[in-house]
Formats: structure tokens, C-alpha cells, sequence
């Protein structure tokens, strides 16, 4: 069977029945991270900095643990010293140790026999601060005179004379940069800059742990990746990773946001401490919003050649990214590595500097890095076509990357779906819809590798012929459907006769989290090959019974039959009866596989949005939306088209209204959803989707990673929009209505 | 905390003047229960007074207006076909508080009590020049809604002090309102602006007006200037530009982080014009 022939007529691939998960989760009936409790529960609260930067002088709990109820305070002294690299930053991150780096930052914990105690507590807890000049920009934080947040953490990259709170250095390219600008008819350079933006989960971070003197350990947690956590908090706290025992919960959103720990170990150190009570954790929104991973804050200069009739010669990009205090949290390699993928570009170079600053720790935000990256270049790329007079479709079509091409971070390309793409966009019939007055049209592209990771997946034939399957990466997005029906697919039975589970750190071998749109992919591609194994045997247990040869016994529909008319007049053994023997022909029948999966395929997308600025206001409308990208194959078609909508909206928030408001005192002070300013439902029309499909050859069904590529090109495709409705181009993100209006009427006045 | 449910506005007043600590009277809670969670403001007498016969009704007055019950919420408000004739602007202010599930509780007392410079509701309320009735330790008086806010979260309520209802006045012939705020999104924020404009014409000549200002001041203010500055006109441009410098003059917002001074400034000459047109729009269909 050809793998990249769309034409397959497969039973249930690219249907849409209804999600295993939607009852439990309509009816109430999920558990999410605060769902779980335990019989002798303690609560925890957490103690946090309220300055940006402060030295932690003295820290007295006496107060808090007078209190009656009051089972165990933390510092950073319960916590193993002597940790290196990412473990340490993960660790000064969990508790500050000497300083808190950033307001909201944690210093002590608190756990008594209820909520209210426990923050009552907490309120007792007397820290003594003495406070640092603090820098939340990232510009600011490159100067002279920027304070330094800790001194000596940059790597070797970091070229002599800079400031010591830029940490890292990165360059690439490839080409003759100046022939290539030289060759131009257009140059063109400008500078950019975006704002940190939550992920903004429904779902705070929450946990149960436990853990006796003995180091072992229970965690009933909300997470992307139960085996991160596993790993994470025993470095933290000095114990094994294999007596830890991480399950996860029913999961309200991540977007990246929950690969990594936060506070996590404080439940288990707190257990620990308080005779191995188990200690629920359950963050608030201001905590999730001061102390959780954002993304990181951007400022960017792009430089791009361009002939009259739209060949870009050459394009070079200078990024600086903040994420937070710690080394190795923007994603500033991401950046650099998207910003110029969509395009083949003869010449091209990239540089990139991570900063410090008084932030919280970032952490990955859908395709991270690459939202930013669109901005700056697809903003520059808008610009240059219409001072040449050009269509920017066509020009990105023009210069699209290809099967066979160099990427611009380096490798070449297989089978990749750009061009379908672009070609779908330009034929759609929402950008013949005729504008009105101050009313603009923007486009964008948009690009993500997408990630296969280490993966482990079981898979076992029940007695009754059903099936269960044991997978490693939490459902965030409809993937326990998706990966049913790759198995029923590939096993000929019902979609509703397998039950994919998300199982316990004990139950399989390590897995990576749900992370760069892995879950259908990866997991995805074991399961087939675990259902492959379970065929085998299915086979070989009828050959038994049949006396004939296992090689002459093949699998259809659901059943074993006989190869061929050579193999023997056997009716069909269904997997029904197979089940329901199995005891007696053998023993049970399982699959499992297990592997670094590779063969992943990059998503292309591209966006086109109409908009309404109110030239008296600066307030942008979305009036339509239109979001067409690559799946390779969408399994279940409308889990892809959610992904593709929640991108854009995400990213439509991005440009439009959220961000980060920090006080000249360093403080956050938009810690609420009042004020931090996600996009509400009535925000948006309904986002159109187009599914391109260009099957990618390194998975069974042309499955690639489709929930990252989505939050690419909304926020250059807003600032194309609102450029052409006002007139005024906007090169700072938000673009909430005061910067807007505040543009508008610079250029009135010329 | 003491949580108490009295049975009349004098027991309330009684409870609350004789309590020493942090008081609070609940009506929709809404804002009590949220600063309460947020640990803002924790009171030790909580005085709910949805226990009080009579706090759900709307009644007309003798003079013609409206007597709206203190725990009447926005949706119950927004549902009632004779305020929503004669006062569009005042239920459109208070209809734009919170979501479904937050008018189902919020009350009109309670945004004007909570005495946020922002709240939604009190500007239509100065517009219509609204009375409150008042019961307390002195006995009872009406006082004008525009003589309540004192600053931000502080009224000019003595201490137990309670509002029993509020009064609208006869909306009369020819007469709209209309009120308008900013915010970025579409809802679930916060007013940056909001303006309430209420008018009253003699065919195209504007003859009476009242324009009160949200969002750009301590407390929420009745712009006289404002009114002047379009009474006797028929809404020209003149007249909306006289109507915007007021309003602009009139305001001394400040930069935070839902707008900055500058913008507050901008955005109170536009929506005071805008909101002028839908009243004075409104006022031509009113009949007597
Ligand atoms: C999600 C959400 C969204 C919101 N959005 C908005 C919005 O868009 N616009 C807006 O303006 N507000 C908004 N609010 C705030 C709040 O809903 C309003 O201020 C509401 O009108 C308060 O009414 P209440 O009846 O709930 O007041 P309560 O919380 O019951 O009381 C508020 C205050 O009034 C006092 N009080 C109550 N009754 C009396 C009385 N009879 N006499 C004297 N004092 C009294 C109380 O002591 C208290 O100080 C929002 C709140 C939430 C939770």
C-alpha cells in the first residue's frame, strides 16, 4: 500500500467520531490535578518574594508553625545542595535559594491541615529581604549599567565584553551575505520587538504528593509529561527516579507550559518533612501568572534583499530573548532556526543572544520562539512586497521551500506541504470577500519542525477481543481519540472496542511529554507497531490451532485467515475468539514498542485575517479568520481543525492585548485574567480552517505534528492587516488599542 | 466573621452601626465574595440583605419613576420592559457588568456601594440623576447618587448607613439616555472609559443634559461643563466639539495598566460624542 496515497480508503482515519474523554469531561466526571485527594491530606501554601530582585536575609517560620495544624514549613536548607546546570536552575527556581530572582518567586512552603491554614500560615512566615536593583527589559538588561542577576552564568559562546547577564550566544548560517544583499533591488532593515505571554491554561498547576522517609515516592499531578516530572523532581531533591511514582491527571490545557516542574517538588518535600502525610499543591491564578512559565520577551532586527520581482537574495536576523533568571529558558535557538524556514534563501545568517532578567523562568509556549521569529520576518517580508507592488502570497509562494531544499537551520527537506499550502490560501473565497472602510487584509506564513522523542507504547488483546492501549503522552488535544483509531485502523475492529489509556511512570518505559506536537505522531506511530506485533501473534495462535504454517495466515478485518487457497479452507478467527482462547493457546497477547522516533514531518502553515481598526480608538475587530496548514493526514479531522483555531486565537491575544504589566518596582501587576488579557469567546468570529493534506512518509498514516505550527503566523498576519486598514505599521506587540491609536495619530500629524 | 441576615433595613442599620470591626452589607457579593476569596478585604460582619422584604421588587413611584429594589440584578433589571423604556442608558450601563453568571447576582447598589472609579452602572445613574434612599443611626435621608463616591472604594455613607433603594426619576417627554464604555476586549474588562450621557429635546434643540464621566478621576463624576456645552444646541459638530473639550477638560485620569492618561484623555472625547448621538438619537423617539 502506497503510504503517501491520499486516495486510501481507510475505515477510519480521517472520520470524526465523538472523543473516549468527552462524557467525563462534559458530565463533570474528570479528574483534573485538584480532583485527587488522599485519606490524611495536608494542604500547602507557598511563601513568594514580593520584590523582583531581593537577597533573602532571614527567613523565621516560628510564627507559622506555632499555629495548631500547622504540620511542616520548607526552605531551600530541606533541599540537597551541590546540584549543576538545568538541575540547579530547576531547583533555585522550585525555592530561592540566597536571592529571589523575579516577584513571585518562592522561598518557603507551608503545609497544614487545610487551605485556609495553610495561607494563613504562610502569612506568618517573616522573610527578611533586602533589596536589589532589579531589570525586566531585555534591551535594559544588555546595557552597562543593567544590574548583573548572577555572575558567571554565561557559557563560553558569549563573545568578550558584554554584559554578564547575556548568557549565551548563538550563530548560523550559510551563502554570501553581502553578494547577496549586493544582488538585491530592495534592502530593508527594521527592528521589532514582542512581549512574554502566558499560555494561559484554564487549568492551574496542581498536585498531590507523597513521600516517606524512605525516599519513595506517589504524585498524582497535572502535566504534559509524567516521566519530566519523575525525573525533574528527584533531582530536585535528591532521590531515585524510580521510586518516584508519577501519575497524571486529566489535563485543562499545558501548550508547553506543563513540561517542566514549578512547585511540584515542594508537595513531596513538604510530605517528607511532615512524616510522610500527602500534601496537596494547588497554584491560584496570580501564582500561575507570576510564577509559571511565560514565554519569553523579544527584540529583534531583521535584514532582507529582495528583487523587483520578489526573489529574496539574502536575509539576515539579530535576536535577543529574555526567559527569566535562569540560562537555557528562552528559546532563542528555536527562534533563530524558524524565523527564515519557510523560504529558501541563497544567503542567510542568524544571530542570537540569551538575556537575564527579573522574570519568572520561561517556558516553552506552543512552537516556541517561532511566533516571534514570524513576526519580525513575515512583518519585514509584508513591507518590501507592497513598496515593490507585490502580492505577498505569491511572493512567499515564489520563495517557498521544497522537497529537497536546504532549510535555512540547516538540513534539507523531504516531503514538506508549504507549497499545497500557500497555493490552498490563495484560492480561498474569503480573500475575495471586498473590504470596507478602515478595513484591512493581512497574511502570514508559518513554520514548526514538530518532534518525534523517546517513546514507549503497549498494547494488550483483552478477552474478549477488545483492546487497551498503554501510552505515555497526556491527552491535551484530543490525541486518545486519534490514537484508538490508528489502532482500530490498523487491528480491522471498531473504533469503540479500544480503550487507550495514559498510564503511571511504572507502567511503561520512559516517555517524553506531549511536546512539540508529538502525541498523535509519536505515540501514535508505536501503537500501529504494537498492534503489528499483536497481529503476529493473533496469527501464529490461529496457525496453531489450524496446523498449518504461520507464514500462510494473514489478518483481515479483524480476523486470521488463510493466506491463500494453497493455506487450507479455515473460516475466519476473529479476534473475538482469538481473546477468549488465549489463556489456553499460549498465554496473553500484547505489542509494545518502543523507539526514539524519528521520520517526523515539519507543518507548514498559512493564515489570512480581515480586520476593523477603529481610527478613533485604535481598537482592532478580527472580522474573519483563515488558517490553512499541512497534517500530512488528519487522523481525525476535527481535533486537527481545534488545534488550528486554538493557535490563532492564542495568537491573535499575542498581538492584540496580552501582556506582561510590570510596575517601576518590578512587581507584575496584572496577576488576574481581568487584567492580563487573554481573547474572550465574543472576541472572535468562527476561525476558518483549511486541512492540507501531504502525508509525511515517516509515519504509517502521513501523520505530522499539528498543534504548534497554528500560533505562528497570527501576529505578523495581524500587524499585516491593521497595516493596511490604518495605514500605520506596528513593529511592537501588543497592539492594543493605546499603542494603535497613539500610531494613527503620529502619522496624521505626519 | 459574624454573618448576619436581618429581616429590615433598621436592623441592618442597627447591626452595622453598633459593630466596631470591618463591615459589609451583601447584596449580590459579587465584589464582597471575590475581595473576600482574594483575601482584599476579609470583614468580621457580613450583613446580607436579601433577607428583607421587598429588596427584588420594582415599583413605580408616585411621581412616575422607578423605586428598584437593592438585590434586583442586572439580569432581573435588564428584563424589565418599564425601565428598560424610559432608562435604556442605565440598564445598558448595568448590563455590561461582569457575565451571564456575574448578572444573575450584581446589583446596581452594590456597583455604586463598591465605589470603584470604573463601575459601569453609576454613571447612567448620575445622568438619570438617580436618588438613593438612606437609612441609618440619623435617621433617613435621599441623597443624590452623584454625592455617594467619595474616592476610590469610599463612599459618603456614614457609618451604618444603609441604601434601601434607589429612585429614578419621571423619564418625562422627549428624553434619552445612553451609556458607552471602552474596553479592549468585548467583555469580562474592566471600563477604561465609560461616559453617560442623558438628554431631554424640544425637536432638535438639546434642553436639558446631563453627562457624567467614568474611569478618568477618582471617582465618577457629573460633568455639568459637559451638559452646558451641548444644551441649546441641535448636536452639531460645533456643539460635539464643545462636548469633547469639556469632557477632556473635565478628566484627570491615570496611566495603569488598562490604559494610559493620554489615551483616557482621547477616548473620553469619543465616546462622549458617540454617546451623545444614541441619546440624542434615542430622545426623538421617546414620546410623552
Ligand atoms: C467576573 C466579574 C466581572 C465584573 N465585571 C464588572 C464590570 O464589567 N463592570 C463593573 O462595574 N463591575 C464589574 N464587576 C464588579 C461587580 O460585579 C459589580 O460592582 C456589582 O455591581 C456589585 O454588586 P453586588 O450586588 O454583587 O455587590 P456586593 O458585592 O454585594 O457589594 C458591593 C459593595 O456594596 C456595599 N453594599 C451592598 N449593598 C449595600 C447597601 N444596600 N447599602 C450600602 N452599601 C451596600 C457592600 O458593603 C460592598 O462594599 C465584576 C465582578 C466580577 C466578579
Amino acid at each position: 500500500m502506497p503510504k503517501d496515497d491520499l486516495k486510501t480508503a481507510y475505515r477510519l482515519v480521517g472520520t470524526r467520531p465523538n472523543r473516549p474523554d468527552g462524557l467525563d469531561k462534559v458530565t463533570g466526571r474528570a479528574r483534573y490535578g485538584a480532583d485527587i485527594s488522599a485519606p490524611g491530606m495536608l494542604h500547602a501554601a507557598v511563601v513568594r518574594s514580593p520584590h523582583a530582585h531581593a537577597r533573602i536575609i532571614r527567613i523565621d517560620a516560628s510564627k507559622a508553625l506555632a499555629l495548631d495544624g500547622v504540620k511542616a514549613v520548607i526552605t531551600r536548607a530541606d533541599f540537597p545542595t551541590g546540584l549543576t546546570g538545568e538541575d540547579w536552575n530547576l531547583q533555585e527556581n522550585t525555592l530561592a535559594g540566597d536571592v529571589a530572582l523575579y516577584d513571585g518567586h518562592a522561598v518557603a512552603a507551608v503545609a497544614a491541615t487545610s487551605k485556609l491554614l495553610a495561607q494563613d500560615a504562610a502569612r506568618l512566615v517573616e522573610v527578611e529581604y533586602e533589596v536589589l536593583p532589579h531589570v525586566i527589559d531585555v534591551d535594559a538588561a544588555m546595557q552597562p549599567d543593567a544590574p548583573v542577576i548572577r555572575a558567571g552564568t554565561a557559557d563560553h559562546s558569549v563573545p568578550e565584553g558584554m554584559h554578564p547577564n547575556v548568557v549565551k550566544y548563538i550563530e548560523f548560517g550559510h551563502g554570501d551575505l553581502e553578494a547577496g544583499f549586493a544582488e538585491a533591488d530592495l534592502v530593508r532593515a527594521q527592528s521589532y520587538k514582542t512581549e512574554a505571554t502566558h499560555q494561559g491554561y484554564i487549568e492551574p498547576h496542581a498536585c498531590l504528593g507523597q513521600m516517606g522517609a524512605d525516599g519513595k515516592g506517589e504524585m498524582w499531578v497535572c502535566t504534559q509529561g509524567q516521566w519530566y516530572i519523575r525525573r525533574m523532581c528527584s533531582a530536585v531533591l535528591g532521590t531515585e527516579a524510580s521510586q518516584l511514582r508519577v501519575t497524571p491527571s486529566e489535563i485543562g490545557g499545558g501548550f508547553g507550559g506543563k513540561t517542566t516542574i514549578f512547585m511540584e517538588p515542594l508537595a513531596l518535600a513538604l510530605s517528607r518533612k511532615a512524616g510522610g502525610r500527602p500534601v496537596k499543591l494547588v497554584m491560584s491564578r496570580a501564582e500561575v501568572l507570576r510564577a509559571t512559565g511565560p514565554t519569553a520577551s523579544a527584540s529583534m532586527d531583521v535584514k532582507m534583499g529582495m528583487k523587483v520581482d520578489g526573489t529574496i537574495t539574502a536575509a539576515s536576523v539579530n535576536f535577543r530573548m529574555q526567559g527569566g533568571a535562569f540560562i537555557g529558558s528562552s528559546p532563542v535557538g528555536e527562534a533563530l532556526s524558524c524565523a527564515l524556514a519557510c523560504y529558501t534563501v541563497p544567503a542567510v545568517f542568524h544571530q542570537g543572544y540569551e538575556v537575564l532578567a527579573n522574570r519568572p523562568k520561561a517556558a516553552a509556549y506552543r512552537a516556541p520562539g517561532s511566533p516571534m521569529a514570524a513576526f519580525a520576518v513575515e512583518s519585514l517580508l509584508d513591507e518590501m512586497c507592497h513598496e515593490l507592488g507585490l502580492d505577498p502570497l505569491a511572493v512567499r509562494l515564489k520563495n517557498a521551500a521544497r522537497e529537497g531544499a536546504k532549510a535555512s537551520y540547516g538540513p534539507t527537506y523531504n516531503r514538506i506541504g508549504l507549497v499545497e499550502t500557500l497555493e490552498a490560501t490563495m484560492a480561498h473565497a474569503n480573500l475575495k470577500v471586498p473590504l470596507g472602510p478602515n478595513q484591512g487584509r493581512g497574511a502570514a506564513a508559518g513554520f514548526w519542525f514538530n518532534h518525534g522523542g523517546e517513546t514507549s507504547v503497549s498494547l494488550a488483546i483483552g478477552e474478549d477481543g477488545t483492546v487497551t492501549v498503554s501510552v505515555g503522552t497526556p491527552d491535551v488535544g484530543g490525541s486518545r481519540a486519534s490514537l484508538g483509531m490508528m489502532t482500530a485502523e490498523t487491528l480491522g475492529i471498531a473504533y469503540e472496542s479500544v480503550r487507550v489509556n495514559i498510564v503511571e511512570t511504572g507502567a511503561l518505559g520512559v516517555n517524553e511529554p506531549t511536546h512539540g506536537s508529538r502525541a498523535t505522531f509519536a505515540s501514535g506511530l508505536a501503537a500501529v507497531e504494537a498492534a503489528k506485533q499483536a497481529i503476529a501473534q493473533m496469527c501464529a495462535r490461529a496457525a496453531a490451532e489450524w496446523g498449518i504454517d504461520a507464514e500462510a495466515v494473514e489478518w483481515l478485518d479483524g480476523a486470521a485467515v488463510p493466506a491463500g487457497p494453497n493455506a487450507g479452507k479455515f473460516p475466519p478467527m476473529s479476534i473475538a475468539e482469538i481473546g477468549a482462547k488465549m489463556g489456553s493457546t499460549g498465554g496473553p497477547i500484547s505489542g509494545h514498542h518502543e523507539v526514539t522516533a524519528g521520520g517526523v514531518g515539519a507543518s507548514f502553515g498559512a493564515h489570512v485575517v480581515d480586520v476593523e481598526v477603529d481610527p478613533e480608538t485604535g481598537r482592532t475587530t478580527v472580522l474573519r479568520y483563515l488558517v490553512v496548514q499541512d497534517a500530512g493526514r488528519a487522523i481525525h479531522p476535527a481535533y486537527v481543525e481545534g488545534q488550528y483555531q486554538g493557535g490563532a486565537v492564542q495568537g491573535i491575544g499575542w498581538a492584540l492585548n496580552e501582556e506582561y504589566v510590570y510596575g517601576a518596582d518590578g512587581r507584575l501587576q496584572n496577576a488576574v485574567f481581568l487584567d492580563y488579557r487573554i481573547p474572550v469567546a465574543s472576541d472572535l468570529p468562527m476561525i476558518d480552517t483549511v486541512i492540507v493534506e501531504v502525508p509525511n512518509p515517516g509515519h504509517p498514516y502521513g501523520v505530522r505534528g499539528v498543534g504548534e505550527t497554528g500560533i505562528t503566523p497570527p501576529l505578523p498576519a495581524l500587524a499585516n492587516a491593521i497595516a493596511a486598514a490604518t495605514g500605520v505599521r506596528l513593529r511592537s506587540l501588543p497592539m492594543s488599542p493605546p499603542k494603535v491609536l497613539a500610531a494613527i495619530k503620529a502619522n496624521a500629524r505626519g | 466573621m459574624r454573618f448576619h441576615t436581618p429581616k429590615t433595613f433598621e436592623q441592618a442599620a442597627a447591626i452595622a452601626a453598633g459593630a466596631s470591626g470591618l463591615t459589609r452589607f451583601l447584596a449580590g457579593g459579587t465584589d464582597v465574595l471575590v475581595q473576600l476569596r482574594a483575601a482584599i478585604v476579609t470583614p468580621d460582619d457580613l450583613i446580607d440583605l436579601k433577607h428583607i422584604p421587598g429588596v427584588k421588587d420594582i415599583a413605580r413611584t408616585t411621581e412616575g419613576g422607578w423605586r428598584i429594589g437593592i438585590a434586583v440584578s442586572g439580569a432581573e433589571l435588564g428584563r424589565h420592559a418599564g425601565v428598560c423604556a424610559d432608562w435604556p442608558g442605565v440598564v445598558e450601563g448595568m448590563q455590561l457588568v461582569g457575565s451571564t453568571q456575574v448578572q444573575g447576582r450584581a446589583t446596581l447598589v452594590g456597583n455604586l456601594c463598591n465605589g470603584s472609579p470604573a463601575a459601569d452602572s453609576v454613571p447612567g445613574m448620575m445622568a438619570a440623576g438617580a436618588m438613593v434612599s438612606v437609612i441609618g443611626p440619623q435617621g433617613n435621608r435621599a441623597v443624590a447618587v452623584e454625592d455617594i463616591p467619595a474616592g476610590p472604594s469610599r463612599t459618603t455613607l456614614l457609618p451604618g448607613e444603609v441604601i434601601t433603594a434607589i429612585i429614578l426619576p419621571p423619564r418625562g417627554a422627549h428624553g434619552g439616555d445612553a451609556y458607552l464604555r471602552f474596553i479592549p476586549r468585548t467583555e469580562m474588562d474592566i471600563a477604561v472609559v465609560g461616559v453617560a450621557v442623558n438628554l431631554r429635546r424640544d425637536g432638535a434643540r438639546i434642553i436639558e443634559a446631563r453627562i457624567a464621566l467614568g474611569a478618568v478621576a477618582p471617582k465618577i463624576l457629573l460633568v455639568p461643563a459637559a451638559a452646558q456645552a451641548i444644551i441649546g444646541t441641535a448636536l452639531d459638530a460645533v456643539a460635539l466639539a464643545a462636548l469633547s473639550a469639556a469632557a477632556i477638560a473635565a478628566s484627570t485620569p491615570i496611566s495603569d495598566k488598562r490604559g494610559t492618561a493620554t489615551f483616557r484623555k482621547d477616548i473620553v472625547g469619543v465616546l462622549v460624542q458617540r454617546a451623545a448621538r444614541i441619546a440624542y438619537t434615542r430622545a426623538e423617539g421617546a414620546s410623552a
